[in-house]
């Protein structure tokens, strides 16, 4: 029936919630860095991919071997010469920067591609489904980005887990200064986690971009999808993070539902009352730590 | 003679406006063990954190195995084989025991020390390595902090209060293991409040007095009375 097939469709648009909440996640959960450029970062990822496509003449799948790199070294230089030196104490210097980061990409991407609507054209897997039921069916794209967050949250989550580096990561996290007392540089650290949260963005943006159309103010949108997975899932926890945007897609999906038969409001409201309701009654998040954070 | 393994010459230090440390002078031998000892904002802490790289010098020298440290950063000098046991311990609470054991020794520094061998010394730790490290005791804390310090495989180790809101049975046991640290080649220099543990283990001692050296002996030739001066100050007329 048509509410099992949205809450499966809501399941498989909680993957792209996911990767977008993947470097938000990760970015907190080890220097408490909130990034307010991120959603931004995505939708330049996806004209990146635009460009490549358009440059190479190859299809979006492959772009993503031009644009994650690209973007994770720009991760990597953005830490080392500009977020590190508003990590402290004080959150708001990092939330200024990265405002202000965003509200410049958004111009230069407007300057560059102009307001135009723009997609990324993937061909026939865009359109393939699998026929589960009469009643659901499952898209080839969208359960392939559903398996891409599993996989790199599962993978981040092992190296996290049984690494050396992971270790290190952890630590850091815990305690940046004890860190330095085990030979960890803490600066290197956090580049390099800024590298991955921008090569997970960047992924999250060019699916965005096959999914559908973009422009160049739709960060912010990005974002607060982000956010609320991250928080709905408890920060800091990247398993947390791949529940919460599943949980999110779900609602908005089963929100559509309700809005196609009752004509009351819009799916997009519902995801924002769950995360508001998640906040009232468990701050803390699904996985999250009681008294961190 | 040698070159001392730690000189430090007129080191002077402190956070932001406030000046901790004024001209300190010490010198620490390879195998030797020296107790700084002092009051309660005396600049102990400082000097530590300040050798360890983490508080910057403001004036002055020190020279670890004939090398200038001036602006190395706290991470390399772990490489270079200084380890600090920090004061409150200060172990990754979200991290196992083991895991915290393992970062101890994430630098990658040939040495004798590996897990087993501080098991060893440290027996203490083996029923708790699959613990977080954050629901530990006091005194198990420190011995793992000792133990996470060790696997950096130091030439010199910092050992910053290790007694500190310890029960005295506690205290002695992890002092037990200090001989056969010391017997491994690493030269140990400890701050401790514990007067009488500190001159029991140290082969000099020096004492702080509002961030200066108000005096610095071995146990056998200082008196306790001097101590005493030199802990709390003289009152001059």
């Amino acid at each position: 029936m048509s509410w099992v097939n949205a809450a499966v469709q809501g399941v498989l648009l909680g993957g792209l919630f996911a990767l977008f909440a993947t470097g938000l996640s990760l970015a907190f959960g080890v220097m408490r860095f909130v990034n307010l450029a991120h959603g931004d970062l995505a939708i330049l990822a996806a004209y990146l991919a635009v460009s490549t496509t358009a440059t190479l003449d190859v299809d979006p799948f492959v772009s993503l071997l031009v644009v994650v790199p690209v973007m994770a070294v720009a991760g990597y230089l953005a830490q080392r010469f500009v977020f590190d030196r508003t990590i402290g104490p004080d959150p708001l210097p990092a939330i200024l920067v990265t405002f202000g980061l965003g509200v410049v990409i958004q111009n230069l991407l407007l300057e560059h591609y102009s307001a135009d609507s723009r997609g990324l054209d993937a061909g026939a897997i865009e359109t393939r489904s699998i026929r589960l039921t009469d009643d659901v069916a499952v898209g080839w794209f969208p359960l392939l980005t559903l398996v891409c967050a599993v996989v790199v949250l599962v993978a981040l989550q092992l190296v996290l887990s049984r690494t050396r580096a992971g270790r290190a990561f952890r630590a850091t996290s815990d305690d940046p200064d004890t860190a330095q007392l085990m030979g960890i540089d803490d600066r290197s650290v956090h580049a390099r986690v800024m590298a991955i949260a921008f090569a997970t963005v960047a992924l999250a943006g060019v699916f965005l971009g096959i999914r559908q159309t973009f422009g160049p103010a739709e960060g912010p949108t990005v974002l607060l999808v982000g956010f609320e997975a991250v928080v709905i899932g408890g920060l800091g926890s990247l398993w947390g993070t791949l529940v919460g945007g599943i949980v999110l897609g779900v609602a908005q999906a089963v929100g559509n539902q309700v809005d196609v038969r009752y004509d009351l409001l819009s799916g997009v409201l519902f995801g924002h009352l769950l995360f508001l309701a998640v906040l009232a009654f468990r701050p803390q998040g699904l996985f999250g730590r009681k008294g961190r954070a | 003679m040698t070159d001392p393994l730690l000189e430090v010459d007129g080191l002077s230090a402190g956070y932001g406006a406030f000046q901790a440390l004024f001209g300190v002078d010490l010198t620490v031998a390879e195998g030797e063990t020296v107790a700084v000892i002092g009051a309660n904002g005396a600049g102990k802490t400082t000097l530590l954190r300040t050798l360890a790289g983490l508080v910057p010098a403001t004036g002055g020298s020190v020279h670890f195995a004939g090398r200038d440290l001036l602006g190395i950063p706290a991470h390399r000098r772990v490489a270079a084989g200084i380890a600090l046991v920090p004061e409150g311990r200060r172990l990754f609470p979200s991290l196992t025991v083991e895991e915290n054991l393992r970062v101890g020794g994430h630098g990658g520094r040939p040495g004798p020390w590996d897990v087993g061998r501080v098991l060893g010394v440290l027996p203490v730790i083996e029923p708790l390595l699959p613990r977080p490290a954050g629901v530990l005791s006091g005194g198990e804390s420190q011995a793992v902090a000792i133990g996470r310090a060790l696997m950096s495989n130091p030439r010199l180790m910092l050992l910053d209060e290790a007694s500190l809101g310890l029960a005295p049975v506690v205290v002695r046991g992890l002092y037990e293991a200090l001989p056969d640290i010391i017997g491994s080649g690493t030269t140990v220099l400890i701050v401790e409040q514990d007067i009488s543990q500190a001159l029991a283990v140290a082969d000099r001692v020096v004492c702080l007095l509002e961030g200066r050296v108000s005096l610095a002996g071995t146990p056998r030739t200082v008196a306790r009375d001097d101590i005493t001066a030199a802990y709390f100050g003289r009152v001059r007329a």
